[in-house]
Formats: C-alpha cells, structure tokens, sequence
C-alpha cells in the first residue's frame, strides 16, 4: 500500500491520464461540426455559417450576404478531386434552371491551384459564380472533411439540405426544386 | 577581310555559350529539397510523405513547372504560400507571422534535452555516491580476511 503513494507510481499515473486526456481533446477537437445535419434531423433549418471569399476570377470578394433572398446550392469543389468532375456538369445545367426561379450554383474552389481550377472550368464549360479558398478557412465552419460537399441554402440564408459526397439529379429534385418553388 | 572573320567567329562564340552561362546562373534547385519543406494542405503531412494523393501530385507539378521557370527555392515557397496560405510552409520560421510556436518549436526540445542531462548526470552522482560506502566495506572486508588468513598460517593448528 505504501508503494502505491510513493512519488514516483503517482508521477507515472498522472502523466499517463495526462497523456489520454491529451488525446481524447485531440479527438474531440477533430470533429467535424455536423450541426447542420443535427438541426436538420430535428425539424429545424440553422443559418449558414458566414462566408466571405475573394472571386476566383481575382476581381474582388464576394459573400453568402450578398445571395440573400435566393436559393444557393454551394459547392465546396478543388480540381484535383475526381467526384467533382462528375458533378459539374450536372451542377452547371441547374445553375440555368435555378437562374430562372431565383437561385443559384455558387463553387467555392478549395485547396487548389488558381491556374488548375481555371483550367478546370474551361474544360467543364461552368458558368456558375466560383469563389476561392485556397487555404481551405472555410471548413471547419461548415465541417468539411472531403470534396465535393454541397449545402442548399434557403431564401432566409439557412441550410435546408446538406450532401456530402456528389450530387445527383435526385437530389436536386428533392432538395432544391421545392425551394426555388416556394418564390421570395 | 581577317579581322571580319575573327569578329564573326567571337560572336558566333558568344552566341552558343550565351544559353549555357544563363543555365549556370538559374537558381537550380530540386523537387526532393523543396518537398520535405513544404506540407500537402489537404493530406496535413509534409508533401515528402504525401505519396498517393491527388493534390499533393498537383502541388509537385506545380513546383516542377516552377522549378523548370528557374524560380529559386524561395521564390518556390512563396508562390506555394500565396495559394495556399502559410499553412502551406513546414519549417518554422517561414512563415511571416513571427508568432510564439516559431520559438517554441527550438527552444522545447532543447529545454527537454538539458533536463534529461541533467537527470543522468544527476543519477550518475548518486550511484557513485551510493558506491563508495559500498565499495570501502567491501575492502574493507577483503583486509580482515587477508589477515585471518595470515594468522591462520602462523598458527599450526
């Protein structure tokens, strides 16, 4: 009993709950926020996280602000990521018809290079405003862990529908043609 | 007529050794230098150790176009940090942000190494403390026994 109290056990036990303590924050301190999806699963819509990013054309910045009062599917998207090019596409052919009910594509090109992205919008033909993140300061707000992520933003600037992974024409339909119906 | 030809031959001369003297003067660096330096944002590892993975094949292309425009290391890590941010530079002390961690990163591992000297030599004291007593019974012990010995031989038993 009297090994237990010596100093050297307790020096040791401590720096070993220590030790785990520093792990389960680093852990803890890792988690992707999914309070988005949380507040969907429960009935309830929560505002978009602010997003203010420079135009990956380089001519000034632009903000989810400035979209209030539309529909916004945004694309969270970088040139080197495989599912992206599959996606584009489809996102480009919705951007027209979103253009028509008030709303819009909106990309946010991350953690890639401004020349790669460019080429890779000439390729696909994208029409649809692209904003960059180069340093990828974006996602632990809207707690992106890979590419392509996409939220549908409502006319009152809340998230209505998260997809993390490509999307597809299905969910389009159901996400973001209900919203572009619903008018200002 | 002899002066021409010799003034011909200078710059023909001057013409194939010019490309040859620019190379020599491009600030060559090398791919493998650049990468144990540099991290892959997306795979959060320095870009050396980022084998497989799509972006960090983009940022090596990305240095290899760069390094073949003779751009210099510096110029290399620069260009990489105005895409990518600060994160982008593994060394300490690359970055411009002069903040706290830059010195810490140094002066933790040498704090650490000094204590652990310490603790050895430290311990070493000790023992050698703990030995001499040790050491003085024992010849001590050797002494009587030598003498036990030599009064044994004396003495016809």
């Amino acid at each position: 009993m009297r090994r237990v109290f010596a100093p050297v056990p307790i020096a040791v036990i401590c720096a070993v709950l220590a030790l785990v303590a520093l792990l389960a924050y680093g852990l803890a301190a890792n988690e992707p926020d999914r309070g988005a999806e949380e507040a969907l699963s429960s009935g309830t819509r929560q505002p978009a996280p602010p997003l203010e990013l420079p135009r990956l054309s380089g001519n000034g910045t632009e903000s989810l602000e400035d979209y209030r009062g539309t529909v916004v599917v945004l694309n969270f998207w970088a040139s080197w990521c495989k599912p992206c090019r599959e996606e584009s596409p489809l996102l480009d052919r919705w951007h027209e018809r979103m253009k028509r009910g008030g709303g819009t594509v909106l990309g946010v090109d991350t953690l890639d290079l401004t020349t790669d992205a460019r080429d890779f919008i000439s390729e696909y033909e994208l029409s649809y405003p692209m904003l960059r993140d180069g340093e990828g300061e974006t996602r632990e707000s809207f707690g992106i862990v890979g590419f392509p992520e996409t939220f549908v933003i409502d006319r009152r600037g809340r998230i209505a529908a998260v997809r993390r992974g490509p999307v597809d024409d299905a969910f389009m339909r159901s996400q973001v043609a209900p919203l572009l119906r619903q008018g200002a | 007529m002899r002066r021409a030809a010799v003034l011909a031959a200078a710059a023909v001369t001057l013409l194939l050794t010019a490309p040859a003297t620019a190379a020599a003067q491009c600030p060559r660096t090398s791919l493998g230098d650049i990468e144990d330096e540099v991290m892959c944002p997306v795979c959060g590892t320095p870009l050396g150790l980022a084998t497989d993975a799509p972006q960090a094949e983009r940022e090596r292309a990305f240095i290899e176009r760069l390094i073949a425009d003779c751009r210099s290391k510096d110029e290399i890590k620069t260009a990489l940090a105005a895409q990518f941010g600060d994160a982008v530079l593994a060394l300490p002390g690359d970055a411009e942000d002069d903040d706290l961690g830059d010195v810490l990163v140094y002066v933790v591992p040498a704090l650490g190494i000094a204590l652990a000297a310490g603790g050895i030599a430290f311990a070493v004291v000790r023992w050698r403390r703990a030995r001499g007593p040790r050491e003085r019974q024992a010849s001590g012990a050797g002494e009587g026994q030598r003498r036990l010995d030599a009064d044994m031989e004396r003495y016809e038993l």
